[in-house]
């Protein structure tokens, strides 16, 4: 710890007075302590929680020295809304809805890896045909987070026309959820052990050639970013997180990717159909803003052409589980049967059972592994229900990875983690 | 010489840049929104009006029917002084661009330049250099620390570009041995050399390409255009200096805004582009109207308005253009090419500029 007395002068003959005739009060000492982020002799700047460049509702508090970060500490919370909490206090079909509003920009992913953690509780078995939709589906979701996420940190950067470029890909891309489930954004599309509802007839063509277009858009967005000088001025070497520091801090997904630690759960625990198909997992070596950039690009590829095979390969068939615990029974038997809709009212007004124990599942979503450890005690509702979001983990990051940078990396920084403040709060 | 005559014609010249200046900022913000969605594959604004166009007037009666709330921690007199130091300066410098050479009425001159001073081009960097005080109170007098960033980095990228852009013109100032933009103007159009039945006119930007790039680059800088829009930096430092304004302040900043890069676009045009110099294939259509007397004359003017105009308004769009295409760079990225690479470029060029006038080249 450094100190620095400060010299207050006699003020009425200008005359300094010896150490030792000052009044006790006029003995300031200001401490310097480096470590203090709220050392008075910097300026401190909050940084959010409704500052345009943080997503969603983040703050961060930073000692600046001129335009650097000396010291910063960030806060999340702000939109906390208690899921973990609801979902023991709401049926398993009844929590599909929470989902949506865990990484609002991936619905489906979320709805769609809740669906499978309680079917592995179960044991429930879901038929080839919705284990392909929802492999498309998820595929389709990681496009559309990740053309957000790069997108956003251009706009963030100053380059507004590509976000714009990507964003319209994106609403295309919305454009084919909404046929299959009615919603674009809040989804709700997947069941327990099934779809909601089956894709139309020739589907599969639309998705196809929505591949082929947005693989256009993706050379173009490419084309004017990636080689850009002032890019990669911004982005390359900045905000570096190195492996180690990601292992430390358990960043998975797309930003431990960026690093060069090879973790994809497609890959490593496949789950789905993803040993059927054909994809890389693109690796950085820095572990920068750009590597992280580039990683994401890559993985839009990647996807696109896991759609692709998935459209190739989907077959007609049936969207359910033929498990009678989870099966939502049909309109037809409910309207025209007694039995039929005593199943249905016991259905949604009580839900179904599910066996106890506990599971932790975890998939790879856009950000990185999405876990939902579910503990049932047999009960229609969970006992415990806890959601690992990625974004956690890559927030408490983000104060090692700025600390001496510029303010304007800080902006960077946070766009190329993709902090999701839905998944982050929960 | 300040009689009727000399207060007529010098007042019609200030009324019709007045005019001019104050229809640039809605023109230009209606360009920037079109041209933006023509970049980004949108449609922009095209309810009010025929495509859009009395979208600025009313985008102008919002900014003024809005509350003009000042924000209680401000300094109030520096705060209401901010956006009138930035606009006047804005204003004044275009007074010295000549915008048509001259014509004689009653056996006397009348030039197009609202003002023909000797000291030209020094004024417009003395008057353009005003500016900077209004963004510095502005960010002061809101009493906000993003708006105080604003202000600083935009001291700092003004003082630094300042000097790059100040010895880029050096060289044309060499060439044609005059800082009066009429004579620069009127030096453009002696025929460089003869390409067949082409006259490559002695544009600036012929003599002298490094200091256009660098005097168009600098430009950006002063206008606080991306990539060089630190000072407001949207995403980094909210809004800049004019976090703190709203209402018809804000949109002072606005017009500051707009004006001084419609002045950086007429002196570029003037210094490297000929300024009223007809474009090519003017003046084979003048010819071609077969008109003589005054009416010849008063189309010629015409014309050189039109070729000016056209100039300026190519460089406006890329002004926008550039806008929406490039990312924005960071500070200590601003200040190394300012003074790592433009500066001692600048320098470069001066010397060879004044090796060539020595040897005779130029």
């Amino acid at each position: 710890m450094n100190s620095k007395t400060v010299e207050i002068k006699d003020r009425k003959n200008m005359k300094p007075l010896d150490e030792a005739q000052w009044p006790s009060q006029f003995n300031l000492t200001v401490d310097h302590d480096p470590d203090d982020l709220w050392d008075d002799s910097r300026i401190i700047v909050n940084i959010g929680p409704t500052h345009p460049a943080m997503h969603g509702a983040l703050r961060v508090v930073a000692r600046l020295n001129g335009e650097i970060i000396e010291k910063s500490y960030s806060e999340f919370g702000y939109t906390h809304r208690a899921k973990e909490k609801l979902g023991e206090h709401r049926t398993y079909h009844q929590f599909i809805v929470y989902t949506d509003r865990l990484n609002y920009c991936s619905a489906l992913m979320n709805n769609i890896a809740y669906a499978m953690s309680v079917e592995r509780l179960m044991g429930v078995e879901v038929p080839t045909r919705a284990v392909w939709l929802r492999m498309m589906c998820m595929e389709i979701a990681r496009v559309i987070d990740h053309f957000i996420c790069i997108g956003i940190n251009a706009v963030d950067l100053g380059a507004f026309s590509y976000f714009l470029y990507g964003f319209h890909q994106r609403e295309e891309a919305y454009t084919l959820i909404e046929k299959l489930c009615g919603a674009r954004l809040t989804t709700s599309y997947a069941r327990i052990g099934g779809m909601a509802y089956d894709a139309p007839e020739g589907w599969e063509k639309e998705v196809k050639a929505w591949v082929e277009r947005t693989r256009e858009v993706i050379d173009e967005m490419n084309v004017l970013l990636t080689d850009n000088k002032i890019w990669r001025k911004r982005t390359e070497g900045v905000a570096v997180f190195d492996q180690q520091s990601c292992m430390d801090y358990s960043f998975t997904g797309p930003n431990a990717r960026a690093a060069g630690i090879d973790v994809d759960l497609r890959k490593a625990q496949p789950y789905l159909y993803y040993s059927d198909v054909e994809f890389d997992v693109p690796l950085g070596q820095n572990g920068d803003c750009f590597d992280r950039y580039m990683v994401r690009l890559e993985e839009i590829k990647q996807s696109l052409n896991i759609i692709s095979q998935c459209a190739d390969r989907i077959q007609k068939g049936p969207i359910w589980s033929e498990d009678k615990r989870v099966r939502i029974p049909d309109k037809e038997v409910v309207h025209n049967t007694m039995e039929g809709l005593i199943h249905h009212f016991k259905f949604f007004m009580t839900g179904f059972q599910v066996p106890p124990g506990e599971a932790y599942s975890a998939f790879e979503a856009t950000n990185g592994e999405l876990g939902f450890y579910i503990s049932s005690k047999g009960d229609s509702m969970a006992h415990r229900m806890r959601i690992r979001g990625p974004s956690v983990s890559h927030f408490q990051g983000l104060n090692q990875m700025i600390e001496g940078s510029y303010i304007a990396d800080l902006v960077a920084a946070l766009g190329s983690i993709n902090i999701i403040a839905g998944e982050l709060d929960r | 010489m300040m009689d009727d005559f000399w207060w007529i014609t010098t007042g019609l010249k200030v009324l019709f840049v007045l005019i001019v200046l104050l229809q640039v900022t809605p023109i230009m913000v209606w360009v920037e929104r079109r041209g933006s969605a023509l970049i980004q594959n949108r449609l922009g604004p095209n309810r009010v009006g025929p495509l859009g166009l009395i979208q600025s007037l009313a985008d102008a009666l919002k900014f003024i029917f809005k509350e003009d709330r000042v924000p209680g921690h401000a300094y109030k007199f520096y705060y209401f002084l901010a956006p009138l130091i930035s606009l006047i300066p804005a204003f004044m410098t275009f007074a010295v661009v000549p915008f048509a050479s001259s014509i004689m009425i009653d056996g006397r001159e009348v030039v197009f330049q609202a003002a023909e001073m000797n000291v030209g081009l020094l004024y417009i960097f003395a008057i353009a250099s005003l500016g900077v005080y209004g963004i510095i109170m502005a960010g002061w007098a809101s009493n906000n620390k993003y708006a105080l960033f604003g202000s600083l980095r935009s001291t700092a990228q003004m003082i630094s570009y300042e000097l790059s852009m100040g010895l880029s013109i050096v060289g044309i100032l060499m060439v044609f041995s005059s800082v009066e933009l009429g004579e620069i103007a009127r030096g453009q159009g002696e025929i460089l050399f003869q390409l067949g039945p082409f006259a490559i006119q002695k544009w600036g930007v012929f003599i002298q390409p490094v200091g256009f790039f660098i005097f168009l680059t600098s430009v950006f800088a002063e206008t606080n255009r991306l990539p060089f829009d630190l000072p407001e930096g949207e995403s980094e430092i909210v809004a800049g200096y004019h976090l703190e304004y709203g209402s018809m302040k804000m949109a002072l900043f606005f017009m500051a805004e707009y004006v001084n890069m419609f002045t950086g676009a007429a002196v570029v045009s003037t210094l490297f582009f000929g300024g009223w110099q007809m474009l090519p294939g003017m003046p084979l259509i003048l010819d071609s109207l077969g008109f003589t007397g005054m009416t010849h004359e008063w189309t010629r003017v015409l014309f050189e308005h039109l070729s000016f105009g056209m100039k300026v308004a190519f460089f406006m769009w890329l002004f926008v253009w550039v806008r929406w295409t490039l990312p924005r760079f960071r500070y200590d990225q601003l200040m190394d090419i300012g003074w790592k690479f433009m500066l001692p470029l600048s320098l470069v060029n001066i010397f060879v500029t004044g090796m060539m006038i020595y040897w005779g080249v130029l």
